[in-house]
C-alpha cells in the first residue's frame, strides 16, 4: 500500500469517526461498537468492494452485509464519505423524517438489508453468495459479524451449511473487539480458539489487526484462502477506538452524549486533551 | 399433476423458481434429478434455510421452502418474521404435516398454532388447500404472487371436484345458502363435507365455504354466510385462539355485526398423538361428531 493511499484511508476513518461521534448525541448511538469496525468498513468501501452508488442494480457486483447491525453510524459514515448520499443527511439521525436509526436501515442507499436482530445476516448472505455460485457470477459477498454476536447459533448452522456449499466467494469478517454488550467475551462465553473452530468448520481463516490498513490489506489480498471453503477474517481491533477516554470500556457501548461532550470527543479525536465524560452509559447487565 | 409437477414446471419455465428444504423431502423426493442445482438442501437448518431463501428473493428468486409445518413456523419464526416479513420478500413456505396432519408424533410436531403466528406478520398471506387436487388448482397463482406466503402442505384425497376458479383472497364457496354456514380451511373440508351430508339427511340446509385463504381473507363470504345463515360454524385444526375462529371474529366486529357462531377447534390443549383417523376420532373431529355438535348447538 502506497503511503497516500495509506493517508487517504486515514483520513477517511477520521471523518467516518467524527460522523459517529456526531450521531452519539441527541438520543446517542452504539459508539463503542462503531468506533470498532470504522477502519474496516472504510478499508472495505475504498479499498475491496467493488461497489458504488451507480452499479447497485448490477447483479455483478459485490454485496456487503452488516449483521452486527448496532455498530451501522460507522457504515453510515462511510457510505457518507463515499458519495452514496450527502453528508448532511446524518444529521437526521433519530429523526421521524428520515430512516437514519439504530440499526440499518434499506432506504438508505447502499444499505443492502436490514439487521439488528444478532444472527440473520451469515444466513442472508449465504442465500446470495449461493445465487452468486447459481448464476456463475464472480463477485464477493462481505458480511461482517460481532464476536458477542457469535453467541447466536444461527451462526453455527450458517457457518456447516456454508462450508457444505462450498461458498468460497463467502467472507465473513468478525469484529474482533473482545466485549458482548457490556461483558468482555471470555469472561462471558468463550469464543477463543476462535480461528481453529472455523478452521475444524471447515472454513478459510486469517487474522488481521483490523486497525491496521496495511495488515488488512495483506489479509484482502488474496480470496479465497483455501479453495472451495468459505472465507473468514478475524479482524483484532479495539471498542472504541480513536477516543482514549471511552476505548476498551465495558460501559462504552452505547452512550448519549451533551453537546459539550460531543465537542470534546472531537478535540480528542484530534489528538487534544481527554474528554471529561459525565454521561451515564447504557448497562444492559 | 402433482405437487412437484407443478414445482418442475415452474422451475423450468421461470429462472426466479427456487426449491428449498431443510432435509425434509416427502412433498419433493423427485426433484433434485430433475431441477439439479435449482434445488437446494440445507439440512435440518430451519433458520439458516429461512435467512438463506431471503438472501436469495434478494438477488431476484422466488424460494420455495419446505420443512415441517411445527419447525419452519416456530424454530423458524423469527427469521420468517424479521428477513421475510419486514424484507416483504416472495418466500414461499410449505408447512409439511400441518395440523392434524402429524398424527401419531406428538405435541412437539403438531403445528396448531401456526397460522395463528404467520398471520400475525405484517405482508405474509396463508393458503390453506382443503386437499390434493384443491391445492393443485390455486398453487401456481399463491407461488407467482409477489408476497411471501406459508402453505398448509396436504396430500389428502379429494372428496369433492373443486372450482378451478382461484383467486387470492377469495373462498370458494361450495354450497351457498343453508340456514347453518360451515366455514372450514384445510384438511378438515373433507369431514365438514360428510357432515354436511349428515345434517341434510336430518332435514338442515347447509351452505358450506372452503376459506382457501386465511389472508387475505375472503371478508365476502363471511359477511355473506352471516345474511344467509342462523348458525356459524368455524372448523379448523388450530388452537380456538388466533386462527378461523378469530378471523371470523374480527371481521363481524370490523364491520358492527354479531352473529351466532360455533367455534370447532382445540381449546387450549395439544391433541392425542395417533393415526389420523383415529385422532379425528378422539378428538371430536369426524364429519359425524362435528354434525352431532352442530345439532346439538340447534337444539
Amino acid at each position: 500500500m502506497t503511503k497516500t493511499k495509506l493517508e487517504e484511508l486515514q483520513k477517511t476513518a477520521l471523518k467516518v469517526r467524527e460522523h459517529i461521534i456526531r450521531m452519539s448525541t441527541d438520543g446517542g448511538c452504539f459508539i463503542g461498537a462503531s468506533l470498532s469496525c470504522t477502519d474496516l468498513i472504510v478499508y472495505l468501501y475504498n479499498n475491496f468492494l467493488n461497489i458504488n452508488k451507480d452499479n447497485l442494480n448490477d447483479q455483478n457486483r459485490d454485496y456487503f452485509f452488516l449483521s452486527k447491525g448496532h455498530d451501522v453510524p460507522a457504515l453510515y459514515g462511510t457510505l457518507a464519505e463515499r458519495g452514496f448520499f450527502n453528508p448532511e443527511r446524518l444529521k437526521n439521525h433519530l429523526k421521524t423524517t428520515d430512516f437514519i436509526y439504530w440499526h440499518p436501515n434499506v432506504n438508505i442507499p447502499g444499505i443492502e438489508f436490514h439487521s439488528g436482530s444478532l444472527g440473520h445476516l451469515l444466513s442472508v448472505s449465504i442465500g446470495v453468495a449461493m445465487d452468486c455460485k447459481l448464476r456463475n457470477h464472480k463477485n464477493k459477498v462481505v458480511v461482517i459479524l460481532g464476536d458477542g454476536e457469535l453467541n447466536e447459533g444461527s451462526n453455527w448452522e450458517g457457518a456447516l451449511v456454508a462450508a457444505s456449499k462450498k461458498l468460497d466467494n463467502l467472507i465473513a469478517v468478525i469484529d474482533r473487539n473482545k466485549f458482548q454488550a457490556n461483558i468482555e467475551t471470555e469472561d462471558l462465553i468463550k469464543l477463543e480458539p476462535l480461528a481453529e473452530k472455523f478452521k475444524a468448520f471447515g472454513w478459510g481463516v486469517k487474522t488481521a489487526d483490523g486497525h491496521d490498513f496495511r495488515s488488512l490489506e495483506r489479509a484482502f489480498s488474496k480470496f479465497p484462502i483455501i479453495e472451495k471453503k468459505p472465507n473468514l477474517v478475524i479482524a483484532n481491533t479495539i471498542r472504541g477506538k480513536g477516543l482514549p477516554s471511552i476505548q476498551a470500556r465495558a460501559d462504552r457501548w452505547f452512550v448519549n452524549f451533551t453537546h459539550e461532550e460531543i465537542e470534546m470527543l472531537l478535540e480528542e479525536l484530534h489528538g487534544h486533551e481527554k474528554a471529561r465524560i459525565q454521561s451515564e452509559p447504557l448497562m444492559v447487565r | 399433476m402433482t405437487y412437484e409437477d407443478v414445482l418442475k414446471e415452474l422451475v423450468q419455465e421461470d429462472e426466479r423458481f427456487i426449491v428449498m428444504t431443510a432435509e425434509n423431502r416427502v412433498a419433493i423426493r423427485n426433484l433434485p434429478l430433475l431441477i439439479g442445482d435449482r434445488f437446494i438442501d440445507t439440512g435440518i437448518t430451519e433458520q439458516t434455510l429461512i435467512g438463506s431463501a431471503a438472501g436469495l428473493a434478494l438477488r431476484g428468486r422466488v424460494p420455495i421452502v419446505h420443512a415441517l409445518a411445527t419447525f419452519l413456523t416456530m424454530r423458524g419464526f423469527e427469521f420468517i418474521r424479521t428477513d421475510v416479513g419486514i424484507g416483504n420478500l416472495p418466500v414461499k413456505l410449505v408447512g409439511g404435516v400441518p395440523g392434524f396432519l402429524s398424527e401419531a408424533n406428538g405435541p412437539t410436531h403438531q403445528a396448531v398454532e401456526d397460522i395463528s403466528l404467520m398471520r400475525g406478520i405484517p405482508n405474509i398471506n396463508i393458503f390453506c388447500p382443503a386437499d390434493e387436487e384443491d391445492m393443485i388448482i390455486c398453487l401456481k397463482k399463491v407461488l407467482e404472487s409477489p408476497s411471501p406466503f406459508y402453505i398448509r402442505y396436504t396430500n389428502q384425497a379429494p372428496l369433492v371436484k373443486h372450482s378451478d376458479d382461484f383467486e387470492i383472497g377469495k373462498a370458494e364457496v361450495v354450497s351457498d345458502t343453508g340456514e347453518i354456514t360451515i366455514l372450514v380451511y384445510g384438511i378438515l373440508f373433507n369431514q365438514a363435507y360428510i357432515a354436511k351430508s349428515i345434517l341434510e339427511n336430518e332435514g338442515k340446509t347447509v351452505r358450506l365455504v372452503n376459506i382457501r385463504t386465511p389472508k387475505p381473507v375472503d371478508e365476502k363470504a363471511i359477511l355473506e354466510s352471516v345474511n344467509i345463515s342462523n348458525l356459524i360454524v368455524t372448523l379448523e385444526d388450530h388452537f380456538l385462539t388466533g386462527g378461523l375462529y378469530s378471523i371470523v371474529a374480527e371481521t363481524l366486529l370490523n364491520n358492527k355485526i354479531t352473529a351466532t357462531v360455533l367455534p370447532i377447534a382445540l381449546e387450549n390443549k395439544w391433541f392425542k398423538p395417533a393415526l389420523f383417523n383415529d385422532v379425528l376420532e378422539y378428538e371430536g373431529f369426524t364429519g359425524e361428531k362435528i354434525a352431532k355438535r352442530i345439532l346439538d348447538k340447534l337444539k
